[in-house]
Order: C-alpha cells, then sequence, then structure tokens
C-alpha cells in the first residue's frame, strides 16, 4: 500500500493537533508546578492558584484535551471518509 | 455487526445497569433499616461483602464463554461509554479508593502528584496509544510488539515485561483485598485474601474479558457511589454545600488560618502545641545524645544504661504519690529496652526520627514544597515533577489498560472511551483532596482542642481497632487534646469518613464494599492480563500456533488458576509495602513498554533491533536503579541527581527512548511489510489497507 496525498495530509493534521494538545498537557502539569511557589500568592474560588491547578483544574483540562482530540478526531475522519465501516 | 444490532445492545446495557443502580441503592436503604432495627454491625458487614462478592460471582457466571474473541477482548462490542466504566474501575485501585485520601491528608500539596500522574496518563494514552492499538486490533500488548517489530524476540520481552508489571501490581491488590474483608468481617488476613481471590476467579475463569469487562462496570458504580456519600455528607456538615468540589477552598482557607494559629506560640492553642513541641524536641534530643554515646561506648554502656532505666523506674515506685501513668511508662521503658546494640541503633534512630516530626511546626497543607531550605524546595519540586511523569507515562504503559482499548467496536469509539474513563475516574480523583481538606478541618478545629474525657466516638472507635490508625496520647498532661499529640495513619481517613460525618454503620460497610470493588476489579484486570500474556502470547503465538480454539482457552484458563493462586500466596507471605509494590509497578511498565510502543507508531525507523535494546535497556536501568536505591532491597546506593527509588521509572524511560532510537539508526530500515504496519495502524481506513484485526 502506498500513502497517499490525502492520508499524508490526515496524518499532518493529526500531529499538528496531537503536538497542539500535548503542549497544553505539558503546560498545565509541569509548567505551573515548576512555578508554583512563585504563584502561589494568587487566589482562585478561596484556593491558591498552584494548588487548584493540582487538585482540579489541571484534571479538567486533561478531560478537556481527550475530550477535544476524540471530537476533532471523528471530524477528520469524516472529512477525509477514512471512517472505519462497522464490521 | 450491523448498526442496529449495536444500537439495540446498548440500549438494552444501559436498560440493565440503570435497574442495577437503582436495585444497588435499594439494596442500601434496605440495609439501613435493618441496622435501625438492631441487626448487628459485624452482620451487616457480612451481608454487604458477601452480596456484592456473589453478585460479581454471579455476573461472570452470565457471561461465560467459550469463544476466544469474547475471552480476549469481550467480543470487541463494549461500548465507549461501558467501556469508560470499565476502565476506570480497572484503573481505580485500593491504593487509589483507601489510600490516596491519606496521602493527601498526609503530604498536602506534595501528594497532588498522584492525583496529576495518575488522570494525566490518559492524555498520553489518549493521543499517542489507544486509536493506534485499537486498530492494530489483536489481543495483547506483546502482540503489537510482536507484529510491529517482527519475531519473537520483541514479543517475548513484552511478555516478560507485562508479567513482571502487573504481578507487582497484583499483588498490591491482593494486600488491599486482605486487608479489607479482614478489617470488616473479623477473618484472618491470609484467609482475607484466598476469600477475595475465590471471587475474582469466579469472575474472570469462566468468561475471560468478556465477565470482567461487565463486572468491572458494576464495581464502577459501587464504588462511586461508596465514595461520593460519606464526602458529600461531611461536605454538608461543614459548609451546607453538598458539592465538595466547589465548597473546600474556604474550607482550605480555614484550614490554613487554623495552621497559622496553631504554629504561632502567642494564641492560647499555639502555646499548648508549642509545650507539646517542646516536649517532643526534649525527646528528640535525648535518643541522638543515646545514639551517639552508643556509637563509642558499645555493649559496655549499653549494659550500664540498662540498669540507670531499671533503677528509675525502681525509685519511681517507692516514692510517696508517684504518678500511676508515671509509673506505667517507666515499667514499659523497661520492658522496651533494646537488646543489643544494634536494635538499639534501629530503635533510638526511630524514635529519634518521629520525635523530631512530631516538634516541627504544622506543615502548611496548600503549599508547595515545604522545605527547610532552598535546595531542599528545589530537591522537592524536582522529585515531584519526576514522580508525576513517572506516574503518567506508566499510566500510559500498564498492559492491563491499554488492553481494555482493544475491546470497543471502532477506533472512534476508542477515542470517546478514554474521554469517558478520563472523566469517570476524574469524578473521583477531584473529590479526593476535597475529602482530605474536609477531614483535616474536623481534626483541627474539632478534635484538637477537645478534651480526653470525651474524645469523639470515632476516635476511641479506632483507637481500639488499630493503634496505627489512630491514637492520642496526653504528652503534656493538660487534659486536652493538641495536633502533636495525635498520631494517624494515612488509610484511616477514608474509612473513618462515615463516621467521622456521623452517618450509620452501613455508610462504613458500604465503604468497605467500595474498596473491596476497587481492589478486586483491578485485580481482575491484572490477573487476566498476565495469563492472556501466557496463554496467547507464549502458548498459542510462539508454541503451538496450531491449537484448537477449544486447547487455548482450557490452557488459559488453567493459567489463570495458577497465577492467581502464586499471586495469593505470594501476598499472604505480606512483602513489602504497598506503595513501593505501587512504585515499581508504574516505573517498571514506564521503562519497558512506553517508549517501543510510541515510537513503533510515530516512528517508521523504528525497528526490531531498536525496540529489543530499547525495552531492555529501558527495563534494566530501571530495575538495577531500584534495587541500588530502594531502602527495601539494603543497597542504599547514592541517588542519582537526588531523585527518589519511586521515581526510578524516568532513567529506564531516558533509556528506553535512547535505545530504540540508537538501535534502530545503527540497523537498517524496517522492511515494507513493516512500514505498511505502520501505515495500517495510522489510517483508521485507508484503501488497499492489509488487515491485522483477528475476529
Amino acid at each position: 500500500m502506498q500513502s497517499t496525498e490525502k492520508q499524508r495530509q490526515y496524518w499532518k493534521k493529526n500531529l499538528r493537533l496531537t503536538g497542539m494538545l500535548l503542549a497544553i498537557w505539558f503546560v498545565a502539569t509541569f509548567v505551573v508546578g515548576w512555578f508554583a511557589r512563585d504563584l502561589q500568592s494568587l487566589t482562585f474560588l478561596g484556593f491558591p492558584l498552584p494548588f487548584y491547578m493540582g487538585a482540579q483544574g489541571a484534571l479538567l483540562i486533561y478531560v478537556a484535551v481527550v475530550g477535544y482530540y476524540a471530537w476533532r478526531m471523528d471530524r477528520l475522519d469524516r472529512e477525509y471518509a477514512a471512517q472505519e465501516g462497522e464490521r | 455487526m450491523s448498526g442496529s444490532t449495536q444500537g439495540h445492545f446498548v440500549s438494552q446495557l444501559k436498560r440493565h445497569y440503570s435497574l442495577y443502580t437503582g436495585g444497588f441503592i435499594g439494596f442500601v436503604v434496605m440495609l439501613a433499616i435493618l441496622e435501625q432495627m438492631g441487626v448487628p454491625n459485624v452482620m451487616l458487614g457480612y451481608i454487604f461483602l458477601g452480596a456484592t462478592v456473589l453478585l460479581y460471582a454471579g455476573i461472570g457466571i452470565l457471561s461465560r464463554t467459550s469463544d476466544v474473541a469474547e475471552y480476549y477482548v469481550a467480543g470487541r462490542r463494549v461500548p465507549a461509554l461501558f467501556n469508560g466504566m470499565a476502565t476506570a474501575a480497572d484503573w481505580m485501585s485500593a491504593a487509589s479508593f483507601i489510600g490516596l485520601a491519606g496521602t493527601l491528608y498526609l503530604s498536602g500539596y506534595d501528594g497532588l502528584a498522584f492525583v496529576l500522574g495518575w488522570t494525566g496518563g490518559f492524555c498520553l494514552v489518549a493521543l499517542l496509544l489507544a486509536p493506534y492499538l485499537r486498530k492494530f486490533g489483536q489481543f495483547t500488548i506483546p502482540d503489537f510488539l510482536g507484529a510491529r517489530y517482527g519475531g519473537n524476540l520483541p514479543r517475548s520481552i513484552g511478555v516478560f515485561a507485562a508479567i513482571l508489571c502487573s504481578f507487582t501490581y497484583v499483588i498490591a491488590q491482593i494486600y488491599g483485598v486482605g486487608l479489607i474483608v479482614s478489617r470488616f468481617t473479623g477473618l484472618e488476613f491470609g484467609v482475607g485474601v484466598f476469600v477475595g481471590l475465590g471471587s475474582i476467579l469466579l469472575c474472570s475463569f469462566l468468561g475471560g474479558m468478556r465477565a470482567v469487562t461487565w463486572t468491572q462496570v458494576a464495581q464502577y458504580v459501587i464504588l462511586i457511589v461508596a465514595y461520593m456519600i460519606p464526602v458529600i455528607w461531611l461536605s454538608v456538615k461543614h459548609t451546607g454545600n453538598p458539592v465538595p468540589q466547589v465548597a473546600y477552598g474556604y474550607v482550605l482557607e480555614k484550614v490554613t488560618a487554623r495552621e497559622q494559629a496553631l504554629n504561632d506560640p502567642v494564641t492560647p492553642d499555639g502555646a499548648r502545641e508549642a509545650e507539646v513541641r517542646a516536649i517532643f524536641t526534649q525527646k528528640q534530643e535525648t535518643a541522638e545524645a543515646r545514639l551517639k554515646t552508643l556509637a563509642t561506648g558499645g555493649d559496655v554502656w549499653l549494659a550500664e544504661e540498662k540498669g540507670r532505666v531499671i533503677r528509675a523506674a525502681a525509685e519511681l515506685k517507692v516514692r510517696p504519690g508517684a504518678d500511676s501513668a508515671a509509673v506505667a511508662a517507666a515499667d514499659r521503658a523497661v520492658a522496651e529496652f533494646p537488646a543489643d546494640v544494634a536494635a538499639a541503633r534501629a530503635a533510638w534512630k526511630k524514635a529519634a526520627d518521629a520525635a523530631k516530626a512530631k516538634a516541627a511546626p504544622i506543615p502548611a497543607h496548600a503549599e508547595p514544597f515545604i522545605g527547610q531550605n532552598e535546595a531542599e524546595s528545589d530537591n522537592k519540586r524536582k522529585n515531584f515533577l519526576a514522580l508525576v511523569l513517572c506516574l503518567m507515562v506508566g499510566t500510559a504503559a500498564l498492559p492491563h489498560i491499554l488492553t481494555r482499548f482493544y475491546t470497543t467496536p471502532s477506533v472512534g469509539e476508542a477515542r470517546q472511551s478514554v474521554f469517558w474513563s478520563l472523566l469517570f475516574i476524574t469524578l473521583l480523583y477531584i473529590t479526593v483532596p476535597a475529602l482530605a481538606v474536609l477531614a483535616k478541618y474536623d481534626v483541627y478545629t474539632l478534635l484538637v482542642g477537645s478534651s480526653f474525657s470525651e474524645l469523639p466516638s470515632w476516635v476511641s472507635a479506632w483507637a481500639a481497632v488499630d493503634k496505627t490508625l489512630m491514637s492520642v496520647t496526653d504528652i503534656n498532661m493538660d487534659g486536652i487534646v493538641q495536633l502533636a499529640e495525635i498520631t494517624m495513619g494515612g488509610d484511616l481517613i477514608m474509612l473513618a469518613t462515615p463516621e467521622i460525618s456521623g452517618l450509620p454503620y452501613v455508610v462504613t460497610a458500604l465503604v468497605a464494599a467500595g474498596g473491596l470493588a476497587a481492589a478486586l476489579s483491578t485485580a481482575d484486570g491484572l490477573l487476566l492480563t498476565i495469563a492472556n500474556a501466557l496463554s496467547h502470547d507464549v502458548y498459542f503465538k510462539m508454541v503451538d500456533p496450531h491449537a484448537s480454539t477449544a486447547r487455548r482457552l482450557m490452557i488459559s484458563k488453567g493459567l489463570l488458576l495458577v497465577v492467581a493462586v502464586s499471586a495469593a500466596y505470594v501476598t499472604s507471605l505480606k512483602p513489602g509495602d504497598i506503595l513501593l509494590l505501587v512504585g515499581v509497578a508504574f516505573s517498571l511498565a514506564a521503562s519497558a513498554f512506553f517508549p517501543a510502543l510510541v515510537l513503533g507508531v510515530f516512528w517508521k525507523r523504528a525497528n526490531k533491533a531498536g525496540a529489543v535494546v530499547g525495552m531492555v535497556g529501558g527495563l534494566g536501568v530501571c530495575m538495577y536503579y531500584m534495587y541500588t536505591t530502594y531502602p527495601f532491597f539494603g543497597v542504599n546506593a547514592p541517588l542519582w541527581w537526588g531523585i527518589n527509588p519511586i521515581s526510578g521509572g524516568i532513567f529506564g524511560m531516558a533509556a528506553g527512548f535512547a535505545g530504540v532510537i540508537v538501535g534502530s539508526l545503527l540497523t537498517a530500515s524496517p522492511d515494507k511489510e513493516m512500514q505498511e504496519l505502520v501505515d495500517h495502524v495510522r489510517y483508521p481506513n485507508p484503501k488497499g489497507d492489509i488487515k491485522t484485526g483477528a475476529a
């Protein structure tokens, strides 16, 4: 099987989306974690911001990341008519 | 399968599980009524645990199967939503359900590494692995390694690593099962292990993945209900708001204010704390002074010291009007006096450390990386982030989780299913930090400052059950409880929450059933992974590829039995602590699988030599580091860059990636067939596609 232009485009779009979402994942987890001490003075809903991010914020971001990926890729599959037939 | 039958199947499932959830709530209500009628607590515990275990066994019997695809991957028709619930139950173990709240209570912000790691890992599962593994569509993770890299060697290493990390992890689960069963029914630990095991086996033995899947969905319902009810109640008690996740920010503010007051010797409460702390500082100094003299004085001095302790006790007894508590303490000091130098060194070191911890000011719950100086704080930050990464990558590499994504009907549903999994998992993990803060508020405001003559009933009840979980001693003899006088074990937080919030015993039994569901569901998935790696990958793929279906399933079930019994046997020896086992399992999985799996999809150039070098190298580095640094093994080599042994996986991971890349670049590109396989998993349904999916 030779990969077609269409497939290369599909894969490139997938890679770009994956990279972007991984960047969000990375910032929400590691950048916030690294600067946790510096963000300590900010508060949100009564929480110091770093604690909120670790206990809730980052988790909600993860759910959003995974949810958006599933939704966006579903659309991409349909755009490229690559949707798997039901077996 | 056609769309309409799958649609019918989904609506049928929804109906069954709604009925089941309703029935379960009805059952809890019925037990609550029984409790009001005066049925004793032990009886309620038996009924609760017995009924849930029978339920799991019943689902197992109903889902029995002799079809290979049903046995290994539940027929690949588990809808995204239900696979999400099953994955969530598969994922959340005894450590999450019972231990995590305690970890957060004791270590505050730094404990959030577990919350972040155990949820964020699913981003990696969703983005890097699940859809591609589903497209590949075989039965096990070593299957993928075998097909992608070719030959039996990568598959064999995969089998070895899958068994190693799953076996380590399953021991931690069975340990939890034994603990819960023995605590709530009064059976002995060893017996508890085998009772729990019986129900695991009944379920997975007859129906394999199919039975495990539908049981796990049922177990998720129980464990989430069991976790939520007491926490919501506690939240209403302290904030008047039934949504603990929103309400506890303001409770955290109060906890922080209370921490400051207790740390400030000017306030009356703070002054009493300071008094207790001064006593602990004194104890620490005594122990340290003894250690120092022991180093030079040795045996001779130890004997003299023993003489002094005995004389002191004798003198105290003859003194008129001696305090009876002081006499008892002196007698205890004589009885517990260490027998030889080695024992003395260990005992006094422990005493010094314990007193030192108690003498320190209360650490602020919400403050990250508390250290005495900047270097210590930086080191904590480094270890926090390393642990988060390790747990995330381990999550995305544990075979029992990844195989779950083989069971959905399509690639699209596999992606959605990761979303549902993460949503269901987050529901619990978002609640755990709330519980830790609410419980802390209760202890800091209601227990601290109360009088020893009228302790809350849950305190005395748990202190009677287990001293390591809860004990309060009046150190400064003022009759009032100070925070430094309370010793609490982490597991207590979740187990005692129903009583802290003043709920009837039936909720305590519900929590026990929830913990049992969490441990059993994870153990189910793990045992199946091990047995399938042996029967499918070793026997069918390597030993006898022409084996008949009946024979394959028979071998599979036989191995399941052998693995389960040996796991239970190892567990009954009580090896090490749970956290160590969990840390080892995650680090091993992260080092062995993640690099080879991810590069296998995203880098066409990765080949067999690279995979072998990467997997062996990653596993080797990780095992070497953990063996030399975990105090359990007694080598105690210096740490690399100050990274704690629990995060040893980050070195294994680095070695794994380096191994795959270098090994691949030094050898020839993979052949055309492999490259086509990569294309095949990348695109959901390209023209001229090859076929890898087994029925």
